[in-house]
């Protein structure tokens, strides 16, 4: 078997079992892995409509086949549940070095199932996996536990939840190698619904490669792709992802007090160049990767931690009217220690920030914490995020997300969020095509799954007029279906600035087997993607929930180079179904699901009226 | 003669500054600027005009404003 390692744990934390199953490699191969294979799981194993923090959820760890390969890129793994906060799919991607070191152990995946009596940790190295007890490690933060494990057991990697997860916040995140994510869809609070505080890692296996010097040159070629793209290989590098603030505010997307306004004169304080600048200490790289975004900076005090990712630097930033590094490099720390999304976190006390700002929330509700909920306070975004974290005080109340902060004020048309999953930084009303990813998104407000900023704003592959909504549908398909493709091999979505479709059926046959095409490969990312519908409408979440916050749909843009214009979800919806090959609720057709070969699926479609 | 400000991002502000304030002549176009701040067309791969994409032959107007990035992205 080439690519994937060929195993499977199954670990059955209420009756404290593991085994090991073979990967029925036929499935790993017609649902990529990674991504593919944990919505495959929840979908086959997973009863309807569970809790999701209950012991009938699952919760997933999986490896792409292409995870630890030695191509470019390849440090990335994916978690996936059902979301405590959407109660859709959750699809949670992360990179750094656990995935191709627990790959390393000789293990594609571990399903985890029940819930423990008791906290507990995983020690897994090789064939050997243990249940261990965590109750020295549990109420810690992530560097704690970290520095705890790795002291115990030698050349380890760490996955972890913080406090936030243990305590159950649906905007909770899983941790890796101290500052690395799998943020978004609470899947942290599934973690500690389950009493599993941390997965410990140490391997000694390669992947088994189809053509080992095929693999040598195609990874060679790729990498120098990548090292000669500007972005890739230049704008990247340089500023990190917060290299955007400026472009996104200079064309008026970049959302600040919560969405209420699109630009502002501020922005170049907290944009990539000044971070580079004044903070960064040096650059960061995940596993094989020749991009290295990731930042390392220093904090006021002098103190060297990573740094903060874009999507950070605007949702504690200009969504919360904040322009003061230091403060945003705190809060971005105190998110990764606490085991929060970062974009969650950010936003949602940025939608408190306006309840406060219109008198839903009154300064008697947070008199006792001594923070404000002022536009602009930067001390009380890092406030606020510790008191997030180990849910303290009105900080309780935030840790739920501003989807059930706002309805509870009676006001949730302040929540920014698509299934109640907070946005991220740009403002779809002046880039309508990335508007109907965050609509469709099988996990809720998100961009990354098909990140439409690039042709209508940065691009990338070509460019595309923002404000136009020609032909937007169907390019939105191609790229949530690619991103599918690129999540499920194990391989980063940032090599898109330089990779494309081709360039991954090149890597996924030197390193699995001639098994794909440019048309059959994208077609299984189209699968993936309709496994995912079929889940959330198997879960009640139908098209109903296809849908944009109202301020982005009625209220026009105020200031800046996209005033005047509104999100015109109506014309695009329609469209995105119909090259989707779904019908006009979008539900996928019978049709469809023959094409990718989901035939199993159709007693779903039933459900789904 | 027009004003425009001109606004540079990233690596082109290396030598030239975060912003410069240039006055022109009437029908002066973008490619006209990039010439004069020494920028290579086709590094200037984002080029706003009042927030909007402006092509490179476009005449630019008094108070206009012009944002240029090289190749840049993110996520």
């Amino acid at each position: 078997m080439h690519g994937y390692m060929g195993k499977i744990l199954r670990i059955n934390l209420t009756e404290g079992t593991v085994k090991t199953e073979p990967l029925d490699l036929e499935v790993g191969q017609k649902y990529l892995g990674s991504r593919g294979f944990g919505v495959k799981v929840m979908m086959d194993e997973v009863p309807a409509n569970v809790d999701p923090l209950s012991e009938e959820n699952k919760f997933i760890i999986a490896t792409g086949a292409l995870t630890g390969a030695p191509v470019p890129t390849s440090g990335r793994y994916m978690v996936i549940t059902k979301s405590p906060l959407t109660g859709t799919i959750a699809i949670a991607n992360s990179g750094g070095h656990w995935g191709p070191n627990f790959k390393a152990t000789g293990h594609d995946a571990i399903i985890f199932e029940g819930k423990s009596e008791k906290p507990v940790y995983i020690y897994i190295e090789d064939d050997k996996v243990e249940i261990r007890d965590a109750s020295h490690i549990w109420g810690k933060k992530i560097s704690e536990v970290t520095e705890i494990l790795e002291k115990e057991d030698g050349k380890v990697k760490v996955l972890s939840i913080g406090p936030a997860g243990e305590k159950l916040s649906p905007i909770a995140a899983v941790m890796n190698d101290m500052d690395r994510a799998a943020g978004r869809g609470g899947v942290g609070a599934v973690m500690g619904s389950k009493n599993l505080k941390a997965v410990v890692v140490k391997g000694s296996n390669k992947v088994s490669l189809f053509d080992e010097e095929r693999t040598k040159k195609v990874s060679q070629e790729k990498v120098k792709i990548l090292r000669e793209d500007p972005v890739a290989g230049g704008g990247l590098p340089s500023y990190g992802s917060a290299v955007l603030v400026n472009i996104i505010n200079e064309s008026g997307v970049l959302p600040v007090k919560n969405f209420q306004g699109s630009y502002t004169d501020k922005a170049d304080l907290i944009s990539g160049e000044t971070m580079t600048e004044k903070h960064l200490v040096k650059k960061s790289a995940c596993y094989r990767c020749p991009i290295a975004c990731g930042r390392v900076v220093k904090l006021a005090d002098g103190t060297v931690v990573g740094g903060p990712e874009y999507e950070t630097v605007w949702s504690y930033g200009a969504d919360c009217d904040v322009y003061d590094y230091d403060a945003i490099n705190e809060a971005n720390l105190l998110c990764n220690e606490y085991g929060l999304d970062t974009i969650s976190a950010g936003a949602t006390i940025a939608a408190a920030m306006e309840l406060y700002q219109r008198g839903y929330i009154k300064d008697e509700d947070i008199a006792e914490d001594g923070l404000s909920l002022n536009w602009g306070d930067a001390e009380a975004i890092v406030g606020w995020t510790k008191k997030m974290g180990l849910r303290e005080g009105f900080g309780d109340r935030l840790a739920e997300g501003s989807y059930i902060l706002a309805e509870a004020y009676g006001a949730p048309e302040l929540s920014m969020t698509v299934k109640k999953q907070e946005l991220p930084a740009y403002d779809p009303r002046g880039v309508q095509g990335h508007g109907i990813t965050y609509a469709v998104n099988n996990r809720g407000g998100c961009h990354i799954k098909g990140y439409m900023i690039s042709p209508e704003i940065l691009g990338y592959p070509e460019k595309l007029d923002r404000l136009s909504l020609e032909g937007k549908a169907a390019y939105a398909k191609t790229f949530h279906d690619l991103t599918a493709v690129i999540d499920s091999i194990g391989v980063c979505v940032f090599s898109t600035f330089g990779l494309g479709l081709s360039d991954y059926v090149d890597m996924y046959n030197a390193v699995c087997g001639d098994i794909y095409d440019d048309e059959t490969l994208l077609e299984a990312g189209e699968r993936i993607w309709n496994l995912e519908k079929l889940f959330n409408l198997r879960e009640g979440i139908d098209s109903t929930h296809d849908k944009l916050p109202k301020r982005l749909l009625e209220e026009p843009v105020v200031d800046g180079p996209t005033e005047g214009h509104v999100h015109h979800l109506d014309k695009l919806l329609p469209e995105y179904y119909e090259v989707r090959g779904w019908d006009e609720k979008g539900i996928p057709t019978e049709e469809t699901l023959e094409r990718l070969g989901l035939e199993e699926y159709k007693e779903y479609l039933g459900l789904a009226k | 003669m027009i004003k425009v400000e001109v606004r540079l991002f990233a690596y082109f502000r290396e030598g030239r500054g975060k912003k410069q304030v240039m006055e022109l002549e009437e029908g002066t176009t973008i490619l006209e600027v990039l010439e004069k701040l020494s920028i290579d067309k086709e590094e200037a791969k984002i080029v706003l005009l009042n927030g909007m994409d402006g092509p490179l032959d476009r005449e630019l107007k008094d108070d206009d404003v012009l944002s240029l990035f090289p190749p840049v992205g993110g996520g």
